[in-house]
């Protein structure tokens, strides 16, 4: 047996005995490979997604609300920077890691690359987008790679006020004028596809799917997650009196699970490619964020030195 | 790792959550000194009220031991049993001990 | 005029600078020079936003016809605004926005302090929540100016610019009209000559060791204080304000 056949089976059996894998052991080149990808894209995606939000910060409609939203998507930049350092520890610095996203060479979740159209589309986002994040999120409390575990655990805990304060929204406005309640079913027809399609390909589809999940990076499908985000949404739906945007929709009482239509993979593919609503805007405000505020970043850096200088004379 | 000297630099952050209990670390940021750690530790890690101190040491002034070790290191503690209090056999009746 | 009315003016003018300086903090919300500070002005903007609430409510109350924070935030025209024209300027670079910060931070401590001994119980008491968080401000705009003057050539010069910009928008801050001066009479409001004393040493002290030019008090742009603003507070409230101007009475 090689060393490297010998190094894996002991790596397999440490997460088959369910023990979370630390930064200093030894692991397999494609499961570092895997987990720089994914919490990368998962970082980008936390920043990137504070743009469709951040829209409406100045347009809130009362003081509590723009709080709580302001509150909210400084929340993503935590939970941003919080994964960035999980990444850091598999040895790729933060700067590394932007530079792909700013380049355009790093994906993150297609879902931002949707328009905020109207301020319902900030209750549809904390509903329906940060309901799906969750599950996926919950599921990443137990992943295998301890850093990213105990990130996704802050995570999770800071993110619970989000889907309610997006329910919130949605339910308020069902109840509110005829304008506004087709403000939120409007923006349930136009958030609720593109939500599905975050839990990924279909796990027949999905090439990553069965290696993360013998590593445990990931323990439950894309299917799997999809099917409980449904019967758990629907339901939800209905106590506000918004209808889902889906005429195939069904329960099956023998599977006690909702059978549903047919998501447009024609679409997903396309934003993933780079062709949705707005893949250049989100780009090119990450990318101008990012030159303005070169000379901050230098600026503080340089004081550090000289400071370090001086008291370094002194003492 | 973040070596780029154009980079700030990546600090690890340490809070107490209350008085009298140890401070635990509870994740990194980046920060061009130790003064500004400290302030984007509290903006960062102690929104929820999860603080009231703070330590802040740069990443790289951390040494770990090696996992390869870790039998060497930890496992002779193993059957030292007599270490803890539950190892000894108290006489029946013997109050406060 | 009646002690109410002055009441009402004097603490929509202390809720609009915050509410104003607080939307102007937002809009950096997702486009800071690096996470780390983008969190940090969120966090300023946020305890601007609770404390222009708090003064909001007691606006209400003082004025006795039922208005809530909202109706006073959202419904009111730019003539009706009584914040200082400081805090409705535009973000600029980060050098505009940290100076921004630290001419009203250094004016809102000493203010916030002098305001927990006003014979006002209520405004006595808000102010007593914001000095904690008056104080980090000071600290986090002066840290940053500080960081500008002695850093590089570029944040040397583009401090000094921003310094030079808005200092003729500090007048505001010190104006002392008859509505001032009644309440002052009446142990409410504090000497603004007082906090203006405060307010130079602080700036005086961070400016030396920023190696900045202090500008001198030449003209000063007012105004701010009856209602007479620069042209950007317009833009502000009419994004803003929009949805409740869209769809009124509608709750939200």
């Amino acid at each position: 047996m090689t060393d490297v056949q010998n190094l894996e089976e002991r790596f397999q059996a440490k997460i088959d005995a369910e023990q979370k894998i630390e930064p200093k052991d030894w692991m397999p080149e494609k499961y570092r490979k895997t987990l720089i990808r994914q919490i990368s894209q998962h970082a980008h995606s936390e920043v990137v997604g504070m743009l469709p939000e951040g829209n409406w910060i100045t347009r809130a409609p009362n003081l509590r609300r723009k709080a709580i939203l302001l509150a909210k998507v400084q929340d993503e930049a935590g939970h941003g920077l919080y994964l960035y350092s999980a990444c850091e520890t598999l040895g790729v610095s933060r700067e590394q890691t932007i530079d792909d996203l700013l380049s355009g060479k790093a994906k993150y979740s297609s879902i931002f690359n949707y328009p905020t159209l109207t301020w319902a589309d900030i209750g549809a986002i904390g509903w329906l987008v940060d309901g799906a994040a969750i599950m996926n999120q919950v599921m990443l409390c137990r992943t295998s790679y301890g850093p990213y575990a105990r990130a996704m655990v802050r995570i999770c805990k800071e993110e619970s006020f989000h889907q309610r304060q997006g329910y919130e929204i949605m339910a308020v406005l069902a109840k509110g004028t005829p304008e506004q309640k087709e403000m939120a079913q409007d923006a349930l027809n136009r958030w609720w596809w593109p939500s599905l399609m975050m839990f990924g390909p279909t796990d027949a589809n999905s090439p990553h799917s069965a290696e993360s999940m013998k590593w445990k990076i990931k323990r439950q499908s894309n299917d799997e997650l999809r099917q409980t985000f449904i019967d758990r949404t629907v339901q939800q739906a209905e106590v506000i009196g918004l209808t889902i945007p889906d005429p195939k929709l069904k329960w099956n009482e023998a599977t006690q699970h909702y059978e549903w239509g047919e998501i447009d993979w024609t679409e997903f593919n396309n934003v993933v490619a780079g062709n949705g609503p707005c893949n250049k805007e989100r780009l090119a405000a990450r990318n101008k964020a990012h030159a303005e505020g070169a000379w901050v970043r230098e600026a503080a850096l340089a004081h550090a030195a000289k400071k370090a200088k001086k008291e370094k004379v002194a003492a | 790792m973040s070596d780029n000297p154009n980079n700030w630099p990546l600090w690890e952050i340490f809070i107490q959550s209350k008085r009298g209990l140890e401070h635990k670390h509870v994740g990194s940021l980046h920060a061009a000194d130790a003064q500004m750690a400290i302030e984007n530790a509290r903006d960062v890690y102690t929104r929820r009220q999860e603080g009231q101190s703070i330590w802040v040491v740069p990443a790289g002034a951390i040494s770990s031991s090696q996992p390869d070790d870790a039998a060497m290191l930890f496992d002779p503690a193993d059957d030292k049993t007599y270490r803890h209090p539950t190892f000894y056999t108290m006489p029946e009746g013997a109050k406060y001990i | 005029m009646s002690h109410q009315d002055a009441l009402f003016t004097y603490t929509l003018r202390l809720a609009d600078d915050l509410l104003i300086l607080s939307h102007r903090l937002s809009e950096w919300c997702g486009h800071g020079p690096i996470l780390e500070e983008d969190i940090a002005l969120t966090n300023r903007a946020l305890d601007h936003i609770g404390e222009a609430r708090n003064l909001y409510t007691y606006v209400g109350q003082v004025e006795g016809k039922g208005r809530d924070e909202d109706d006073l935030a959202y419904l009111r025209n730019e003539r009706q605004f009584l914040n200082t024209k400081l805090v409705e300027q535009p973000n600029g670079d980060y050098a505009h926005t940290i100076v921004r910060s630290l001419l009203f931070d250094a004016y809102h401590l000493p203010l916030a302090e002098a305001l927990t001994k006003s014979t006002d119980a209520q405004l006595a008491a808000i102010a007593a929540k914001a000095v904690k968080e008056a104080q980090y401000h000071v600290k986090h705009s002066s840290d940053w100016l500080i960081r500008f003057c002695d850093g590089t050539e570029e944040s040397h010069r583009r401090a000094q610019e921003a310094l030079d910009n808005l200092w003729t928008y500090t007048g505001d801050l010190f104006v002392m009209d008859e509505v001032h001066q009644q309440l002052l009479k009446a142990g409410i409001a504090p000497d603004l000559t007082k906090i203006k004393a405060a307010f130079d040493a602080t700036v005086d002290k961070v400016l030396a060791e920023a190696t900045l030019k202090r500008p001198t008090d030449g003209f000063m742009a007012t105004g701010g204080r009856q209602g007479k603003h620069s042209e950007h507070l317009g833009f502000i409230l009419a994004e803003m304000q929009y949805l409740q101007r869209a769809y009124p009475g509608a709750e939200w």
